[in-house]
């Protein structure tokens, strides 16, 4: 009897104390950022925005990405987005005109969760929402249609910039926003493809290093600052679903679709993680 | 892959000498690549002579060609530009599509 008695005594303990569905983004936060820390010693935090350049043993890398930054290619790229923002809609209004502050110093924010939506939502969906508001088409079919999805990347890359060295702030308080930081989050520790990898194997516990030869490794921490961003290997402005999709194929994984939940999801989780960094969007990457 | 056509300067001046850079959003096509979409071989297309002229005189000019990548960055070093000098940069491709761009020294 009092044996059973103890039993349910420590069964409704651990009832009481299960951890098991509630999140916490800013514990979360502490461990993600703290771990890099450690492994990287000598990085200042700020740097991380600068993508793997910053890691110990990078220096060819680093050297190579300071001189073509003197005059970056993406430069092309981000004078269209200049002027697809700047053009007025037939009805005369601008992009300016869908976004707080004339779209200034708000980048950091995004993604946000939509309380009204109950859906994580980007600076690529607001920019076609704009668009949809004010009765011009929006960019669609970014799957497939390379010159729409770089057209957009060109514009959100502008958009971005006019928040650059904004310090990134997500609001997660809310339990709709919680739970998808939490899809996110699944998302990016879950092995996947036939190589078998999580998001966290390459960017966390391989950070720094270089994989297979001339594919260096990027810590996950300061991973969306520089989004949309243009790679070497592209020579284009591109969006970070674009990468996410990229990343998959690398993997051996099935990509999911751009602008998909999953995507919003853990882009949501990503920049969350990089909490308190610059924006130095765009910038030009490997 | 800039659809516009831009042609971007930039000039740094340190002890007498300046480094001008210019990046052109150009194509730059062998004529070898394969489009994925048509199967086809897309038709060459790359610039082929680059000038640049100080105050109106020529100071440099070069044969670029296929070996040059999309969307070339060329630099050269100018002695005893002074500031305020008018620099003009010209290109002309094979196809005859040609454009200029001017700037002053710093």
């Amino acid at each position: 009897m009092k044996k059973i008695f103890l039993f349910m005594v420590v069964l409704g303990v651990f009832a009481a104390t299960s951890p098991a569905a509630m999140a916490d983004p800013t514990t979360d936060l502490k461990n993600f950022q703290s771990y890099f820390k450690k492994k990287f010693p000598t990085v200042p935090f700020d740097e991380y925005a600068n993508g793997f350049y910053v890691l110990p043993g990078m220096g060819t890398y680093r050297e190579q990405w300071m001189l073509y930054n003197e005059f970056p290619p993406l430069e092309l790229g981000l004078a269209i987005g200049k002027k697809i923002w700047e053009t007025p809609f037939k009805n005369d209004k601008t992009f300016a005109s869908c976004f707080k502050n004339g779209g200034k110093n708000i980048a950091q924010g995004y993604p946000y969760w939509d309380e009204a939506t109950q859906k994580v939502r980007t600076a690529e969906m607001d920019l076609n929402d704009c668009l949809k508001k004010n009765g011009e088409p929006e960019f669609t079919d970014l799957d497939k249609d390379q010159n729409t999805r770089v057209r957009l990347a060109e514009l959100t890359a502008y958009f971005y910039s006019l928040s650059l060295g904004q310090r990134i702030k997500i609001d997660v308080s809310s339990l709709g926003a919680i739970k998808a930081y939490e899809e996110g989050k699944k998302y990016w520790w879950q092995r996947r493809g036939q190589l078998n990898f999580a998001c966290a194997n390459c960017h966390m516990d391989l950070a720094g290093k270089n994989f297979g030869g001339n594919q260096p490794l990027s810590a996950a921490l300061g991973h969306t600052t520089a989004w949309p961003a243009q790679r070497l290997e592209w020579g284009r402005i591109e969006t970070i679903h674009f990468r996410y999709m990229t990343c998959n194929s690398q993997i051996r994984a099935k990509s999911q679709k751009h602008g998909s939940e999953i995507y919003n999801n853990l882009q949501f989780y990503e920049t969350y993680m990089s909490s308190g960094l610059p924006l130095t969007a765009p910038a030009m990457r490997n | 892959m800039a659809t516009d056509k831009q042609t971007k300067i930039r000039t740094k001046t340190q002890d007498g000498v300046t480094d001008v850079l210019v990046l052109v959003s150009h194509p730059m096509e062998t004529g070898l690549r394969v489009d994925p979409k048509t199967k086809e071989k897309v038709p060459p297309h790359f610039i082929q002579k680059m000038s640049f002229f100080l105050d109106g005189k020529e100071v440099a000019s070069s044969d670029l060609g296929t070996a040059v990548a999309k969307d070339p960055l060329i630099g050269i070093k100018l002695k005893g530009a002074k500031p305020g000098a008018k620099l003009k940069v010209t290109w002309s491709d094979n196809k005859g599509e040609s454009a200029s761009e001017e700037t002053t020294i710093s």
